[in-house]
């Protein structure tokens, strides 16, 4: 049974498998439009950017179909936005790939490649255990953390999803924020942020719509949730 | 820590699910969806879909079975057979497959290597390399396995990495099919002369060749067909075992 509690819109900018993500939604029970018209963006309650591909095309497509501002007003206003694995490095500052690339600038912080001198094999592709930070114990369920309410915000996207669970990566770049805002980690060779909350941004390295259960787990937090607990 | 993948592979032709021994004879072994929602529930890491004679009947991959798959499964897969132009990628893309596999195409230009992994990105781009000993080299068939391209297998993959390959599908023909487990010797040679992941392919016959091509070629996934296809081993008692061994798998 597909449901329509929220209005939930796949921002379409021409990168990558938007019909997946969209295809994932169906699977959890909840409704979605892939759109790049202002309009219905303008009008949804939640906006998924996702995304594979080149970063600096991503802005031009971004800027060339008048979304940046769309965007930077959803999340403004404090509605769920969530950036999945480009579309969490497009809302950093500036993207080392290829150049130098200004981003949405949304977030503070900066896109680096894997150092070649650290990491032996790039990109980093695979199933990796995801590490969520902030007074989470391995194996805990986020659901049973007992923290200050804070906290809860933070850890919303990982309800019901054990500390360690094994998420999808797929990607040679990843986010250094210079805001506390990394709420999950990765050990590729080195830690990296996999993931961020800042208010009613969530935003993930990996690939939750394909990464099985605990993947559909977090896009049933996102698609569900409201506010700040999305 | 990244995982070690175990990838099963479904060769495609037609509408059925077949497998072939030594690249010729050719066994049906099931509905294609049936045996991917199977693979998803049994934690297999990925699927590949390798549509076999698509290269040599000119046909294109299945793109309606493709979009079927990405509604049915919500782990990546890889596409591949037949794949000779940027807009084939594209559309396979498009259909919900999560990378491509390049194998023919690539050899005769290689050029598209650099330009697809350009457009698509590299993450998205595998370079699939048939090889067979002759004498003491390993050469490059193409044409599902009918031709052969005289390029030697340990440096067209040190090429596809220079052209910007994501990841390296390393297919044994002298084992495929045959459960002798997997060639080492290439797996190893091909694994130390790049820098992406390597999937071993062809001729696992259990959960211990699987070990073997982890621990000693130190390949990045283990790809098979007929053992999960026929019901002999299971995906879960392979990574239990390796689990055991050491290995770290998802599970």
């Amino acid at each position: 049974m597909v449901q329509k509690k929220n209005s939930i819109v796949i921002v379409d900018y021409g990168m990558g498998n938007l019909k997946n993500v969209q295809n994932a939604f169906k699977a959890i029970g909840h409704d979605s439009e892939i759109s790049s018209d202002y309009k219905e963006i303008k009008n949804a309650t939640h906006l998924v950017l996702p995304g594979v591909g080149g970063f600096k095309d991503a802005m031009k497509t971004l800027s060339g179909l008048n979304l940046v501002n769309p965007l930077k007003d959803h999340i403004s206003m404090g509605k769920p936005f969530l950036g999945v694995c480009l579309g969490m490095q497009l809302l950093f500052e500036s993207s080392e790939e290829f150049g130098h690339h200004e981003g949405l600038g949304i977030l503070k912080g900066k896109v680096v490649r894997f150092d070649e001198g650290i990491v032996p094999l790039i990109p980093h592709i695979g199933w990796n255990n995801v590490r969520i930070s902030r007074k989470i114990k391995a194996g805990e369920n986020a659901t049973e953390h007992n923290g200050v309410q804070r906290d809860s915000g933070r850890l919303a996207p990982f309800k019901g999803i054990k500390n360690g669970s094994f998420f999808y990566f797929l990607h040679s770049f990843y986010c250094v924020p210079s805001e506390d805002i990394t709420v999950a980690t990765c050990e590729y060779y080195h830690e990296f942020t996999a993931c961020i909350k800042k208010g009613s941004i969530f935003a993930c390295q990996f690939h939750p719509e394909k990464s099985h259960n605990a993947g559909l787990k977090m896009l049933y937090n996102f698609a569900f949730g409201t506010g700040e607990q999305i | 820590m990244l995982a070690k993948r175990i990838i099963p592979c479904l060769d495609i032709k037609g509408n059925e699910v077949v497998k072939g021994i030594n690249f010729l004879e050719i066994h049906g072994a099931g509905d294609p969806l049936t045996l991917a929602k199977k693979y998803n529930d049994e934690l297999a890491d990925e699927l590949m879909f390798l549509d076999i004679t698509a290269s040599h009947e000119k046909r294109k991959t299945l793109a309606r079975l493709v979009r079927k798959l990405s509604e049915a499964i919500f782990i990546p897969f890889s596409v591949g057979g037949g794949i000779s132009s940027l807009e084939d990628i594209r559309n396979l893309l498009n259909a919900g497959a999560d990378k491509v596999s390049i194998n023919t195409s690539a050899v005769i230009s290689p050029g598209i290597i650099d330009s697809a992994a350009k457009r698509f990105g590299s993450s998205t781009i595998v370079v699939a390399i048939d090889a067979k000993k002759i004498g003491e080299k390993y050469l490059v068939f193409t044409h599902g396995g009918r031709n052969n391209s005289g390029k030697d297998a340990v440096e067209w993959a040190r090429e596809a990495y220079d052209r910007g390959a994501g990841e390296i599908l390393l297919t044994s023909m002298d084992r495929d099919g045959t459960k002798e487990g997997y060639e080492i010797n290439l797996t190893s040679r091909v694994v130390k002369s790049v820098r992406i992941p390597v999937i071993a392919s062809g001729g696992a016959k259990d959960a211990k060749d699987m070990e073997e091509v982890f621990v000693k070629a130190d390949a990045s996934a283990a790809l098979a067909a007929s053992i999960f296809h026929y019901g002999e081993t299971g995906i879960k008692d392979v990574k239990k075992y390796l689990k055991s061994k050491g290995l770290h798998v998802r599970l």
